[in-house]
C-alpha cells in the first residue's frame, strides 16, 4: 500500500527545507563570521551599517565588502555603522560575486584573517556580497551564517522564484515593507511564500528606513553569540 | 604517483582551482581603461607580451625549481625571483597569490617543509608542481598557461569579447609553448643567470592601477 499524504507533501514532492543548526558551529577562538548577500539594491549595505550601530557599543566588529567600494562607501559606514575604516575591507572580485564568496573564496578568507590578525579579537565579522542575482550563496568555509536580504521592490514573486538565497539562508530578511503599497507588492504573499519554501527557517519583514534598529536582526545574530 | 601526474596537472591548470586568481586581470584591467587592450586583436597582442616577459619569468623559475629539487634554499629562489621585479606592487602581488597557492595546493598535496609563507608565483608553482608530481616542462607550461588565462579571462568579462574566440586565441597562442620549451630548457642553468624580462609599460600601469578609486580586479 502507498503511503498514506497530502498532495504536494508527500516524499517526491517536498519543498527545498533542510534542517536548522540547533546551535552555533565551532568557531575556535575566532570571530562569528556572517554573510549577507542579496540582489544589487536590496539594502545589504544600509543592514550592515544599522547591525554594526547597533552592536558597537559593546561588540567588537568588522566588515568585508565585496561590493565596488569607494572612499564615499567608506565614509557611509564610518557615519551611519559607527565603524572604523581599519575595520572594513574591500575586497575585488573580478566581476564574478558569485566566484568570490562560493567557488573560490581565497581573497575572502584572507581579507577576513588579516581583519582578525590586525585587528583582532573580534566578536563578528560581517561578510557582504557583491549585488547580484538570487543564485548566490556563501561557501560554509567562509561563513558560519548567512542572511539573504530582498526587498519588496524587487518584485512580490522573489521568494517564490526560490533559489539558495531565499531557500537556505539562515535568515531572510525582506526589506523596505514601507514602499509595498507603491510598488505593487503584495507581503502577505511574499511573507507566505518565503516561510512555506524555507519551512522553520526564519523570515524578518522590516524597513530599515522606518526602523533603522534592525531590532529583529540583531537579536538573531545576539542569539548566535550566545 | 606517475597515474597521478596527468589529474594533477589538470587541477593545477583549471582556472577554478580555488587559488583566488580568477579576481587578477594581470594588468588588463588597466590596459583596458588605457584604451591599450579593446578588442580581440589587441587583446592577443597582450597576451603575447605577457606571456614573453611575465610568464617567462614565471616559467624559468617554476621549471628551476622542479628541477632543483630542494637543493637550494627557497628564499635564495625568491630573492632572484623578487629581484626581476621592478613594480613593488606586483611583488605584492605576486606573493599574494603565491601565498594563496601554497595555501590551496598545501590542502591537496604535501608541501616541503621550509617554504617562504608568501613567495613570488613563478617559485610557488615550481613548489606545488614538484610536489603534485609533475616534471619541470609541465612547470613551465602551466606559468605560461596561468600568465595568459587570467588577463584573457578578465577581457571576457570586461569587454564582453566572444569568448569562444577567446579561447579559440589561447589554443593557437604560439609564445605558450615557445616561452614553455625555452623556460624548460633553461631549468640547467645557474639561478642567477634565469632570465627576467620585465614590461616598464605593465610595472607603471601596476602602480597607477593600484591607486585607483574603483577596481573591479584585485591587479
Amino acid at each position: 500500500m502507498p503511503p498514506d499524504h497530502e498532495p504536494g507533501r508527500g516524499p517526491h514532492d517536498h519543498p527545498h527545507r533542510h534542517p536548522q543548526a540547533a546551535t552555533p558551529p565551532p568557531r575556535a577562538g575566532r570571530a562569528l563570521r556572517i554573510g549577507v548577500g542579496g540582489p544589487v539594491g536590496s539594502g545589504k549595505t544600509a543592514l550592515i551599517a544599522c547591525v554594526c550601530r547597533a552592536l558597537a557599543h559593546d561588540l567588537r566588529l568588522g566588515v568585508v565588502t565585496n561590493d565596488i567600494y569607494t572612499t564615499e562607501d567608506a565614509d557611509f559606514l564610518r557615519r551611519h555603522g559607527v565603524l572604523p575604516e581599519a575595520r572594513i575591507r574591500a575586497v575585488e572580485t573580478g566581476c564574478c560575486p558569485h566566484t568570490a564568496i562560493r567557488d573560490d573564496i581565497a581573497a575572502n578568507v584572507d581579507a577576513v584573517e588579516a581583519l582578525e590578525a590586525e585587528e583582532g579579537p573580534l566578536d563578528l565579522v560581517l561578510v557582504e556580497s557583491g549585488g547580484d542575482n538570487l543564485t548566490a550563496i556563501f561557501s560554509t568555509a567562509l561563513v558560519d551564517r548567512q542572511i539573504f536580504v530582498v526587498d519588496v521592490a524587487g518584485g512580490d514573486k522573489v521568494p517564490r522564484k526560490g533559489g539558495p538565497g531565499v531557500t537556505r539562508a539562515d535568515l531572510l530578511v525582506i526589506n523596505k515593507v514601507d514602499l509595498a503599497p507603491m510598488v505593487g507588492a503584495d507581503l502577505t504573499v511574499m511573507e507566505g511564500d518565503a516561510r512555506r519554501i524555507r519551512g522553520a527557517l526564519p523570515v524578518v519583514a522590516l524597513s530599515l528606513r522606518e526602523d533603522p534598529s534592525a531590532a529583529p536582526v540583531v537579536a538573531w545574530i545576539r542569539s548566535l553569540l550566545g | 604517483m606517475v597515474l597521478m601526474a596527468p589529474v594533477a596537472l589538470l587541477v593545477l591548470a583549471d582556472g577554478r582551482f580555488p587559488t583566488g586568481a580568477h579576481a587578477h586581470s594581470g594588468g588588463l584591467e588597466q590596459a583596458v581603461d588605457d584604451g591599450r587592450v579593446h578588442d580581440l586583436g589587441s587583446l592577443v597582442t597582450f597576451l603575447d607580451g605577457r606571456v614573453r616577459t611575465a610568464g617567462r619569468t614565471d616559467a624559468a623559475f617554476a621549471a628551476w625549481v622542479v628541477r632543483d629539487a630542494g637543493s637550494t634554499p627557497l628564499a635564495v629562489v625568491d630573492r632572484e625571483a623578487r629581484a626581476r621585479c621592478a613594480s613593488p606592487t606586483l611583488r605584492d602581488v605576486g606573493a599574494r597569490l603565491g601565498r594563496q597557492l601554497l595555501r590551496t595546493a598545501g590542502r591537496v598535496w604535501p608541501l616541503p617543509p621550509a617554504v617562504p609563507a608568501a613567495p613570488q608565483p613563478g617559485v610557488a608553482l615550481g613548489v606545488v608542481a614538484r610536489a603534485a608530481g609533475l616534471d619541470h616542462a609541465d612547470a613551465a607550461l602551466l606559468a605560461c598557461w596561468h600568465v595568459a588565462t587570467g588577463p584573457a579571462t578578465a577581457a571576457v568579462r570586461l569587454l564582453g569579447l566572444d569568448p569562444v574566440a577567446v579561447h579559440g586565441s589561447l589554443a593557437t597562442l604560439p609564445a605558450l609553448t615557445e616561452v614553455a620549451a625555452a623556460a624548460a630548457a633553461e631549468a640547467q642553468r645557474p639561478l642567477a643567470e634565469l632570465p627576467g624580462p620585465t614590461a616598464t609599460l605593465m610595472d607603471i600601469a601596476a602602480e597607477h592601477h593600484r591607486t585607483r578609486e574603483i577596481r573591479l580586479f584585485a591587479s
